[in-house]
């Protein structure tokens, strides 16, 4: 058999610049494949393009993989198919109106990113956040991590092969979609916190439907325990594959689960708490594995501590006001505005030219999300635009750890990877 | 000098002692040390990144690099900032080392041989501000396809883009 370079054999007809870089940059991994003859198809070395639109890559993420027979002997990820330039939008938003657009980075979890751009904004603008507005949101945060769990838990299943698993765990999700339109009148993108505090208060409706959420999902839970912790298909297809050593693990930057899955406890949540989180009780759950299965047991253990949290929250929910009573520094509420002048006038002010932190001010602000540390570090030009926005996604960190877990596996492996790494792309892309 | 100037700030301990110690060790490729919003910014000389990362990583527990990130200043001189944004888990500490380039041919050491996860970070700013990395193991652009010729996040680069910069598919299939 010839050994052939891999630019020789490709031929794109689009991007062309792009293709031959993504190409060359594997062929600098050292490989070549073998132009087949007449050999036997199954020993011969061949390149598979898998994605950007394929079911079980989570959006749309390209991989290109380098194969000798089934086993990936190197891989490289091409990303960016679904970029949106949000950070070049920011420059040109009020902080206020690019929060919606926060919804739409990690889809699966709206709430905390709503909650790490406000909490951003408010360490930058110096804004003091009521006591009862900071439960509220711990409570959405934490719905939302139980609800991004559940839709990976879901896919990971069905990636490992079992269908229905993810008509269950969508039951679960869809329960969490009503909460959040009770919440904040949205099942989706929900956009309901705001600088200063939340959009508005939790109702009794809201309240009565998390409190059930609280008391029947615990009993879900351990059915899926039931359904998968000793079930040996799930067992291996997920015990020592896509393994991330611990060594390796701080050197590539994974974060949230993945590193917890490798034995570091680490969780903004408990190394800068923010809201609320120094005064709930819970534990951050490890495993020392770093294999797909680890990932599993760790998110699995993250939503039980999650039920915790938000039942602590409902517990301690002070009464008090939900948003601060400064019209110069967030939305006065809608009664103001409906029956005052100066309220209609901050209304507009605050839609037009928004908060305006101080000039040369610098600073970041991390978030525990569902997926891991997702940081926004704001500089202002002391304008109502930040001058720059950066936002530090996880799965963006995440999906750089596939990169180099991939190598070595076996190519049936590689949905199943990537399920446990559960990235999004809308989040990765930016 | 910086040493004066960091008495007037407020660090915690390992701070202090990463801000004394850097000091003490590179006192004259030390830039300026700051704070603002409760953030510490540590601006260092563009040419001793390596050996001050080095230093960071080895003596004063930042092992973990959570983000790197480019700034367009729009100034005249030294236009890109490239900053840095790592942990020390040991110590519950963030901190942040910025380098300053030029707006000509934009360029500076890639720290991947310190942090492995500095690889993606370093292609996000090449692709989005053009600040070119020197012994970057894989540098390509990203996010942007490598056909395209600009960078987007440079201040200058229009909001809605630029026509025809990109190649598109027809959307109309029947023509050909």
């Amino acid at each position: 058999m010839k050994l052939k370079d891999i630019q020789s054999k490709v031929k794109p007809t689009f991007f062309k610049e792009h293709q031959r870089k993504l190409y060359q940059s594997l062929e600098d991994k050292h490989t070549t494949i073998e132009e087949m003859d007449d050999g036997d198809p199954l020993t011969t070395k061949m390149v598979l393009n898998m994605g950007p639109q394929h079911p079980a890559t989570h959006g749309v993420l390209r991989l290109v993989l380098q194969l000798d027979g089934e086993t990936i002997e190197k891989t490289k990820v091409d990303i960016g198919y679904l970029h949106r330039g949000v950070e070049k939008i920011a420059e040109n938003k009020t902080y206020q109106e690019f929060m919606p657009y926060t919804d739409r980075m990690d889809y699966l979890s709206p709430y905390s990113n709503n909650v790490a751009l406000c909490t951003a904004v408010e360490k930058i603008a110096n804004v003091e956040v009521p006591e009862r507005a900071h439960y509220i949101r711990m409570i959405g945060c934490e719905l939302a991590r139980i609800s991004s769990h559940l839709l990976w838990l879901g896919t990971m299943v069905m990636d490992a092969g079992a269908v229905s698993f993810f008509i269950w765990t969508f039951k679960e999700r869809e329960k969490i979609y009503d909460i959040m339109d009770r919440i904040g009148g949205h099942r989706f993108t929900i956009s309901h916190a705001r600088i200063g505090g939340v959009a508005n208060d939790l109702t009794d409706e809201a309240t009565g439907a998390i409190k059930e959420f609280v008391e029947t999902f615990p009993k879900e839970l351990k059915d899926y325990h039931k359904l998968l912790d000793r079930n040996r298909i799930f067992i291996e297809r997920n015990e020592a594959v896509g393994v991330l050593k611990t060594e390796d693990a701080i050197e590539i930057g994974a974060t949230g689960p993945v590193l917890r899955a490798c034995g570091y406890p680490v969780d903004i949540r408990k190394f800068s708490p923010y809201a609320r989180y120094s005064e709930v009780d819970f534990d951050i759950p490890t495993r020392l594995e770093g294999d797909n299965l680890a990932r599993y047991f760790v998110r699995m253990e993250e939503m039980h501590e999650s039920i915790r949290i938000v039942e602590q929250c409902l517990e301690k929910l002070p009464k008090g006001p939900i948003r601060m009573d400064d019209a110069k520094k967030s939305y006065p509420s809608k009664d103001e505005v409906y029956y005052s002048m100066e309220g209609m006038i901050h209304d507009f002010m605050m839609t037009d030219t928004g908060i305006c932190p101080p000039d040369g001010a610098e600073s970041y602000h991390a978030v525990e999300s569902p997926k891991g540390e997702l940081g926004y570090y704001i500089q202002s030009d002391g304008t109502g635009h930040p001058w720059r926005l950066k936002i530090n996604a996880p799965s963006y960190t995440n999906l750089q750890v596939l990169e180099n877990i991939l190598d070595g596996e076996m190519v049936a492996d590689t949905v199943v990877i990537i399920g446990g790494m559960d990235p999004v792309l809308g989040e990765a892309d930016k | 000098m910086t040493p004066d100037l960091s008495m007037s700030l407020e660090l915690s301990e390992h701070l202090q002692k990463t801000v004394d110690h850097l000091s003490e060790n590179f006192s004259d490729k030390l830039v300026h040390v700051y704070q603002s919003s409760g953030d510490t910014f540590i601006v260092v000389d563009a040419d001793s990144i390596l050996e001050i990362s080095k230093y960071l990583k080895e003596e004063l527990h930042y092992i973990f690099l959570s983000d790197v990130f480019g700034i367009d200043r729009y100034t005249s001189d030294e236009r890109f900032e490239v900053v840095y944004n790592l942990l020390s888990l040991k110590h519950r500490q963030r901190v942040f080392v910025k380098i300053r380039c030029e707006e000509e041919n934009p360029e500076v050491h890639s720290v991947v041989p310190i942090w492995k996860a500095a690889n993606w970070f370093e292609r996000e700013v090449y692709d989005m501000f053009g600040v070119y990395f020197r012994n970057h193991p894989d540098l390509r652009r990203i996010y942007m396809p490598e056909d395209f010729e600009y960078f987007p996040l440079r201040k200058e680069f229009p909001l809605l883009g630029i026509p025809g910069s990109i190649e598109l598919p027809s959307t109309t299939p029947d023509t050909d």
